[in-house]
C-alpha cells in the first residue's frame, strides 16, 4: 500500500467528526474515552471546563459531545450533581444548541449523571426551553447503511414528565464488575442496530436508576427511550437479580437516550472494552461483544451528518 | 459545644424517601457485632449547616436545586430544636474543627454560583434515629464504637452544634532550646517532650554543633533535625552498625551489606533506578519507563481506619509523581485482626478489627476510585497479632517517557509548593488525639489523622504530567513524611535554599512556623522551576485549579534558610543536617530455627482431607476476597488484562495481574505480584524472606512474566529493632533476601522499612508482630498474548506438578488450621528455581500451557481446588508420595500446576530441559464432573464435587 502524503493525511484528519471531551476537576475516564472515540474514527479534544468558561474553543467546531466518567467534584452531594450545576449555569446554551442540533452527545457513568441531574436528559430538573433556540440540522440524516431508516420520532407528550435520577447502589456498595448490556432503542444513534451484547464493566456506587412514578416508565419505553438493559450472557433479562443487574436499577435500566435519540446517557463503561485483551475471559480465548461497537455508531452518524 | 458562628445557621435535614438504605443496615449489622443486640432499627439522615443571611427564597433554592435530590430524598428546614421521634433517640455526629469538609467548601462555592450570595460558610454532619432499648452508657458506646471516629469526628446524643471553619493565620510564635548548657537528663527531656524519637548520642550531636556554632536552636532547626534523623526519613535502623552474637563481624548497615549490595551485585542492566528517588525506576519498552513505590501506613490506619489508608493510598500515589510519572495501578497488602475478635476482650482504644477492615477497605476504595488510577493487586491476611497493630501496605506503579524525570535543582529556581493547603495533619498524631477538643481547638490544635482529598491530587498528577512533558521543572518531590522541611530539605541538600513561610496558605489558624515546616499536610509537591518557566506552569495550574504558591529559591551556598516574615527561624548547614548524624549500634541475636526435620520425628497422622481442604478453602487468609476486589475500581484507565479475579465466572484467584498501560508500543504488559507469609516468619524469618521472594517471583511466572526480568520491592514490617531478639529476626529476613535475590539474580529497586509495630499481648506484655515481609514484584510479558490465568480450561488436559515437594511444613496453613507443626522446618528455596522457571516460561510462551497456578497456602490440594473452582471443572490426580499429608498440603516453594493440552504433552514435556525434567511429573487429568478427586494406587485421598468447594471458599469472608 501506498503510504499517504501528509496533506493527503491532514485531508483525511479534517474529515473525521471531531468530538469534544468534557473535563473538570475529578473527571478521571477522559484518556480512554478518548481512545474509544479515536479508535472508532473520531478525533478527540479533551477541554477542561475551566478553558472552555474562558472562551476560545468554538463549540460549534466539534460533532460530537462527551462527558466521561469520574468523581467530579468529588461526587458532593450526589454523583453528577455539581456538574450538571455547572454545565447549567455556564453552559446552558451551548449544550441546548449542541443537542437540539441533533449531534451525537453521550455521558458515561459520572457524565450520565450529570445529564440526568441537568435535564438533559429526562431527569430531576427540566431544561428550561431555549428563548430562540437555533434551529438544529435536525431529523439527522440516516445512516447509508441502515436497513431502515428509522422513523422520524413522534413527538411525544411529556405529560407527565419523566422524572428520574441516578442514586446508591442497592446494595449499597461501589461496584466494580463487568455485565452485558444488551441495546435496545432503535432510536438512539448510539446504539441503534447493535445486534451484539455489549459486554464492558460498572464501575459506580451511584448507578441505581430511579424513577419518581410508574408512569414515567411507560413513558421511556413508548418513546423508545431504554436504549441499554443489563442482561444476563444469554441475552435474557437480568430481571433485576443481583450481579446481573448490578445496582438494582429499575427495569435492568442501564442507560437511556432523550426522545430526539441523539443524546446517550449509560452507567457502564463501553471505552474500557475496545482491545481483545480487556476480555476478562481473554485467557480463556473468548473475544467479542466490544464497546467499541457503541462508539462506532455514535462517530459514524456524525461522519454521515 | 457551642457553636461559633457570626451569622444566623440554617440547618437541613435530608431523609431519603426509598425504602432500604443499605448503610444504615450495614451499621446495624456491626452494632450487633459489637453486642449491641438491642439496637432494633437505625435510620440515617443528612446535615447541612448553612452559616448567613437567607431569603425564604434563597432557602427553598438551596434545597431543592442543591442539597437534595427531590426524586429520592426529601429535606427539611430544621428552625426548632429537634426532639427524637418516640420510642427513639437521637445521635448527630459531624467533623472536628479543622478537619477538611470538602462538601462543605463546595456547599459555599455552589451557592455563590447561583448567585445567592449569602452563604458566608457551610458544615455538614449526620443525624442518626436509633430504636432500641439501649442504656446511656450503651449509647456513648454505639456512638463512640460504630458511628463517630473521636479523631475527626465529635458527636452528640441529640442535637449537635455545627462548627466553621476560620480564616487562617499563623501565630508567627517561634521559640529559642536552651540546649547548650542541658545535661544528659535534660536533653533526654527534650527529647521525650519535642517527641522527637532520638538517641542519647544524637541529641548530644546537636549540642555539640549549637556549642560550636555558639547558640541556641529554634524550635523549627530542632524539628527538622529530628525530622531529618527520624528512623522515617533517615533510616537510621537499616544503616546502623549490628553486633550479631556469636558472629565477630560487624553488619555496617543493613541496607548497604543485603539489599542494595543484591541489587549491585546482579547488576540487571534494565534498573534505571534504585533506592535513590521516590520509587524504583525500570525500563519497560525501551521508550518508557515504570516505576513502583510500596508504602506504609500502619499506625494512622489503627487509629483512623479510613483516613490512614486514604492518605496512605495518596501518599504513595504522589511518590510516584515524585518521579514525574503518570500513576497506572495500586496495589495494597492489608493485615488485620480476626473478624471475629470478641469486642469485650480488646485492649482499650483498640477498634475492633471488623471495623478497621472495613474502614481500611473504604479508605483505599475512596481514594484510588475517586482519583481514578486502578487498585489492582494485593492480598489480605489475618492474625491475632494485628489486632491492636494491623498492616497496610499501599504501593503505585507509574509510567514515564524514558528520561523525562529530572531531578537537579538549580541555585536560583523557584521553590514552588503545589496542591493543597497545610494544617496540623501528622504532626504529633499522639499528642493531639488525646486532648480534649471544644470549639477553641481548632485553632490550635486541628486534626492529627487526616481525610485525604483525591480530586486535589488528581489536579497535581493532571499538572506534573503536563509540566514534565514541557520540561517546566529541574527537580519535583512530593510532601510526604516530614512535610516541607523533608521535601526542600531532601531537594537543596546539595545546593541550599532560602524559604518563606508566610506564603504557604494555611487550613487555619494559629499554627507555628515550625508547624508549617513539618506539617505532613495531604496532596502537596515540591518543584524547582525555573523563573523563566514560571508563567506556563502557572497557567497549567489555573486549568486544573491546583494551587501554586512561591515559597524561596534555591540557593547556592550549601545552607538550609527558613524566614518567617522575613525574620530568619531556621539557619543550618546542610553537611550537618544531612551528614552529622552519628550512626546507630546496634545488638541482635538470630532467631534458631529448624533446619531440617528430625529424623526419629513421628509420621504424620492420616487425617479426613475432605474436611481440611474444606478448612482450608473457608481460611480468611485463602478464602476469596471477591468482596473486597469489587469494591475498588479494578478497570479505570482502561489498561487491566489479567485481572485480580479471573475464570469462566470471573471469580478465581489470580496469581499476578498484567497492565497494558496506556499509550506504550506494541503489545508489552507489565506483570504485578506479591509475596507475603508472616506465619513461615513466625517459624524462621530467613526462610521467609526466601519463600516471599519465590512466592512473588513465581506468582509473575505462572501469569507469563520473563523470569529474568522482574524487580523486586521490600517492605519490611518488624518490631522494635531496640531489641536484640526482634533485630535478629531482621537481620535473618534481610540475609535471606540477600540469598534469594542472587539464587534468581534478580535486584531489588525500591524498598521501606516500618519499625516499632508492637502491641500489647495478653500477658500485658509489649510483642512484635510477627516478621512482616512483603515483597513485591514487578515483572514483563512480552507479549499480552501470550499470558495465562489459572483456571481450568478444558476436560481431558494433561495436568503437571512442576516442582519438588520436601518435608518442610513448618509456618503451613494445614498446621494453621489443624494445629501441630513445632519442630517443624519452614519452606526453603531450591536452587534449581531459576532454571525451573525458565523452563516453564519457554513452554508458556510456545503456547503450550493453558492454565498455571501457584503452589501457595494449603498447597497442592488448594491450588488444585482454586484451579476447579475458578474453571468449574473437575480434576482427577494421582499422588504414588508416601506422606500424602505433605503431598496434599505441604508448601514448599517453587512449585506450581499445569495444565496442558494432552497432545501437547511432549512438546510441554520437552520444554523441561538441563535435568528440569524431573521436575515436571504428570499427576492426572481434568474430566467432566466437576469434582476433585485426588487418589494414591491404593486409596482414594480426596474427593470434593466443586460446588461443595466453591461454597467453603465463598462462605463467610470478604
Amino acid at each position: 500500500m501506498v503510504p499517504y502524503t501528509d496533506n493527503e493525511r491532514r485531508e483525511l484528519s479534517t474529515m473525521k467528526p471531531q468530538a469534544l471531551i468534557l473535563h473538570a476537576n475529578g473527571i478521571n475516564r477522559d484518556i480512554e474515552t478518548a481512545a474509544a472515540l479515536e479508535k472508532a474514527g473520531a478525533e478527540a479534544d479533551t477541554v477542561h471546563l475551566n478553558q472552555l468558561r474562558e472562551g476560545g474553543v468554538k463549540w460549534n467546531d466539534y460533532q460530537i459531545l462527551v462527558i466521561p466518567g469520574g468523581f467530579s467534584y468529588a461526587d458532593a452531594l450526589g454523583g453528577g450533581k455539581l456538574m450538571a450545576l455547572e454545565m447549567n449555569v455556564y453552559f446552558a446554551d451551548q449544550v441546548r444548541e449542541f443537542v437540539e442540533s441533533g449531534k451525537p452527545v453521550l455521558g458515561i457513568c459520572n457524565g450520565f449523571q450529570a445529564l440526568v441531574k441537568s435535564g438533559i436528559l429526562p431527569g430531576s430538573v427540566r431544561l428550561k426551553p431555549a428563548k430562540a433556540a437555533p434551529k438544529g440540522k435536525a431529523k439527522g440524516k440516516s445512516k447509508p447503511k441502515a436497513k431502515a431508516k428509522p422513523a422520524a420520532a413522534p413527538k411525544i407528550k411529556l405529560s407527565p414528565p419523566i422524572r428520574a435520577t441516578l442514586t446508591f447502589n442497592e446494595s449499597g456498595k461501589f461496584e466494580c464488575r463487568w455485565v452485558h448490556l444488551k441495546p435496545v432503542s432503535q432510536k438512539c444513534i448510539w446504539t441503534q442496530e447493535l445486534e451484539e451484547l455489549v459486554y464492558c464493566p460498572v464501575a459506580h456506587g451511584e448507578g441505581r436508576f430511579v424513577l419518581k412514578d410508574s408512569k414515567s416508565l411507560n413513558t421511556l419505553r413508548a418513546g423508545d427511550m431504554v436504549a441499554l438493559t443489563y442482561v444476563n450472557p444469554d441475552g435474557s433479562p437480568a430481571g433485576g437479580e443481583y450481579p446481573i443487574n448490578p445496582n438494582g436499577s429499575l427495569a435492568d435500566i442501564a442507560g437511556i437516550c432523550n426522545d430526539k435519540g441523539n443524546v446517550l446517557g449509560l452507567m457502564p463503561h463501553p471505552e474500557d472494552h475496545i482491545h481483545q485483551w480487556q476480555h476478562p475471559r481473554f485467557g480463556r480465548g473468548e473475544a467479542g461483544e466490544l464497546g467499541l461497537a457503541l462508539y462506532e455508531n455514535g462517530v459514524f452518524y456524525a461522519e454521515e451528518m | 459545644m457551642r457553636t461559633d458562628a457570626i451569622w444566623p445557621v440554617h440547618t437541613l435535614v435530608v431523609r431519603t424517601l426509598l425504602k432500604s438504605d443499605p448503610t444504615a443496615e450495614a451499621l446495624l449489622s456491626d452494632a450487633h457485632a459489637l453486642g449491641l443486640k438491642s439496637v432494633r432499627k437505625i435510620e440515617r439522615e443528612l446535615l447541612y449547616f448553612l452559616e448567613g443571611k437567607l431569603a425564604p427564597a434563597e432557602r427553598e433554592q438551596l434545597r431543592t436545586e442543591l442539597l437534595t435530590d427531590p426524586i429520592v430524598q426529601t429535606g427539611a428546614w430544621r428552625d426548632k430544636p429537634a426532639k427524637a421521634p418516640a420510642g427513639a433517640f437521637v445521635i448527630e455526629v459531624a467533623l472536628r474543627p479543622g478537619v477538611t469538609d470538602p462538601v462543605a467548601e463546595e456547599i459555599v462555592r455552589c451557592a455563590q454560583m447561583l448567585d445567592i450570595k449569602g452563604v458566608q460558610r457551610a458544615a455538614t454532619g449526620t443525624r442518626y434515629i436509633i430504636r432500641g432499648a439501649l442504656s446511656p452508657k450503651q449509647r456513648t458506646m454505639l456512638a463512640r464504637r460504630l458511628l463517630a471516629n473521636d479523631v475527626i469526628q465529635r458527636f452528640t446524643i441529640g442535637q449537635i452544634e455545627p462548627v466553621f471553619p476560620h480564616p487562617a493565620e499563623s501565630s508567627g510564635q517561634v521559640e529559642r532550646l536552651p540546649i547548650r548548657k542541658l545535661d544528659d537528663r535534660s536533653l533526654s527531656k527534650l527529647n521525650a517532650a519535642r517527641l522527637a524519637a532520638l538517641d542519647p548520642e544524637e541529641m548530644r550531636a546537636i549540642q555539640a554543633w549549637y556549642i560550636e556554632e555558639d547558640r541556641d536552636p529554634t524550635d523549627v532547626e530542632f524539628e527538622m533535625i529530628a525530622q531529618t534523623w527520624s528512623e522515617h526519613c533517615g533510616h537510621k535502623t537499616f544503616k546502623a552498625d549490628i553486633t550479631v552474637a556469636g558472629e565477630e563481624e560487624t553488619i555496617e548497615g543493613l541496607l548497604d551489606t543485603y539489599i542494595r549490595a543484591a541489587t549491585d551485585e546482579v547488576r540487571a542492566g534494565w534498573v534505571r533506578s534504585a533506592f535513590v528517588d521516590n520509587a524504583g525506576i525500570i525500563d519497560f519498552d525501551g521508550g518508557n519507563e515504570v516505576s513502583f513505590k510500596v508504602e506504609t501506613h500502619n499506625h494512622p490506619s489503627a487509629i483512623e481506619p479510613f483516613g490512614g489508608a486514604n492518605t496512605g493510598t495518596g501518599g504513595v500515589i504522589r511518590d510516584i509523581l515524585g518521579v514525574s510519572a503518570k500513576p497506572i495501578a495500586s496495589t495494597d497488602v492489608l493485615c488485620f485482626g480476626p473478624a471475629d475478635a470478641n469486642p469485650d476482650k480488646l485492649p482499650e482504644g483498640v477498634l475492633h478489627p471488623r471495623r478497621i477492615r472495613s474502614g481500611v477497605v473504604a479508605g483505599i476504595q475512596d481514594y484510588g476510585n475517586k482519583i481514578g488510577i486502578p487498585t489492582v493487586s494485593g492480598a489480605i491476611w489475618y492474625d491475632p497479632a494485628y489486632t491492636a497493630n494491623p498492616l497496610v501496605y499501599c504501593g503505585c506503579v507509574g509510567i514515564a517517557p524514558k528520561g523525562k524525570h529530572v531531578r537537579s535543582p538549580k541555585p536560583g529556581d523557584h521553590i514552588i509548593l503545589l496542591g493543597g493547603k497545610t494544617g496540623r495533619d501528622g504532626l504529633r498524631g499522639a499528642t493531639f488525639s488525646s486532648m480534649t477538643m471544644d470549639a477553641k481547638t481548632g485553632e490550635v490544635s486541628g486534626a492529627s489523622v487526616q481525610i485525604g482529598d483525591p480530586i486535589t491530587e488528581k489536579g497535581l498528577i493532571e499538572v506534573i504530567v503536563r509540566a514534565r512533558n514541557k520540561g517546566l521543572y529541574h527537580a519535583v518531590t512530593d510532601c510526604g513524611a516530614g512535610g516541607l522541611s523533608s521535601a526542600v530539605g531532601e531537594m537543596g541538600s546539595r545546593i541550599g535554599f532560602d524559604v518563606e513561610l508566610r506564603e504557604v496558605p494555611l487550613k487555619y489558624a494559629g499554627l507555628a512556623p515550625w508547624e508549617i515546616w513539618l506539617s505532613e499536610a495531604q496532596e502537596r509537591m515540591v518543584l524547582a522551576v525555573p523563573t523563566d518557566k514560571l508563567v506556563e506552569l502557572r497557567k497549567i495550574c489555573k486549568i486544573f485549579d491546583v494551587s501554586l504558591t512561591d515559597i524561596g529559591r534555591f540557593t547556592n551556598d550549601k545552607r538550609a534558610i527558613v524566614r518567617y516574615n522575613g525574620i530568619t527561624v531556621l539557619d543550618l548547614e546542610n553537611h550537618f543536617l544531612h551528614e552529622g548524624q552519628p550512626v546507630r549500634k546496634l545488638k541482635a541475636v538470630l532467631p534458631k530455627p529448624v533446619e531440617t526435620k528430625a529424623a526419629d520425628a513421628p509420621r504424620r497422622p492420616k487425617v479426613d482431607n475432605n474436611a481440611v481442604l474444606l478448612k482450608l478453602l473457608a481460611h480468611p487468609n485463602i478464602a476469596t476476597k471477591a468482596e473486597t476486589i469489587h469494591v475498588y475500581d479494578y478497570e479505570v484507565q482502561a489498561g487491566t488484562s489479567v485481572k485480580p479475579l479471573t475464570g469462566i465466572e470471573n471469580d478465581g484467584p489470580s496469581d499476578a495481574v498484567v497492565l497494558v498501560p496506556a499509550g506504550a508500543k506494541g503489545s508489552k504488559g507489565i506483570v504485578l505480584s506479591v509475596g507475603f507469609n508472616p506465619e513461615i516468619g513466625k517459624v524462621d524469618p530467613y526462610r521467609m524472606a526466601l519463600s516471599v521472594i519465590d512466592e512473588a517471583v513465581r506468582n509473575a511466572v505462572a501469569v507469563g512474566a520473563n523470569p529474568d526480568r522482574i524487580s523486586l520491592l521490600d517492605n519490611f514490617c518488624f518490631g522494635d529493632p531496640l531489641r536484640p531478639e526482634v533485630l535478629g529476626t531482621l537481620v535473618a529476613a534481610c540475609r535471606g533476601c540477600y540469598d534469594a535475590a542472587l539464587t534468581f539474580k534478580l535486584p531489588f529497586i525500591s524498598g521501606k522499612d516500618s519499625l516499632n509495630n508492637e502491641y500489647i499481648g495478653s500477658d500485658g506484655r509489649k510483642q512484635a508482630i510477627p516478621p512482616s515481609l512483603l515483597i513485591s514484584g514487578i515483572g514483563i510479558v512480552d507479549d499480552v498474548f501470550d499470558i495465562v490465568t489459572m483456571d481450568l480450561k478444558a476436560e481431558g488436559s494433561t495436568v503437571y506438578l512442576i516442582g519438588e515437594t520436601r518435608d518442610e511444613m513448618g509456618g503451613s496453613h494445614f498446621h494453621l488450621v489443624q494445629g501441630g507443626g513445632a519442630g517443624e522446618p519452614a519452606p526453603d528455596l531450591p536452587a534449581f528455581a531459576p532454571a525451573l522457571y525458565r523452563c516453564l516460561h519457554t513452554a508458556i510462551r510456545k503456547g503450550l500451557v493453558l492454565s498455571c497456578h501457584d503452589l501457595s497456602e494449603g498447597g497442592l490440594a488448594v491450588a488444585a481446588a482454586e484451579m476447579c473452582i475458578a474453571g468449574r471443572l473437575g480434576m482427577l490426580l494421582d499422588l504414588d508420595d508416601d506422606d500424602t499429608t505433605l503431598a496434599l498440603f505441604g508448601e514448599s516453594n517453587s512449585r506450581f500446576l499445569v495444565e496442558v493440552e494432552s497432545s501437547n504433552a511432549i512438546a510441554f514435556e520437552t520444554c523441561f530441559t538441563g535435568g528440569m525434567g524431573n521436575f515436571a511429573r504428570r499427576l492426572g487429568n481434568t474430566v467432566p464432573g466437576r469434582r476433585l478427586t485426588i487418589s494414591t494406587i491404593d486409596e482414594t485421598l480426596l474427593s470434593i464435587s466443586v460446588d461443595d468447594m466453591v461454597k467453603a471458599w465463598k462462605g463467610n469472608v470478604k
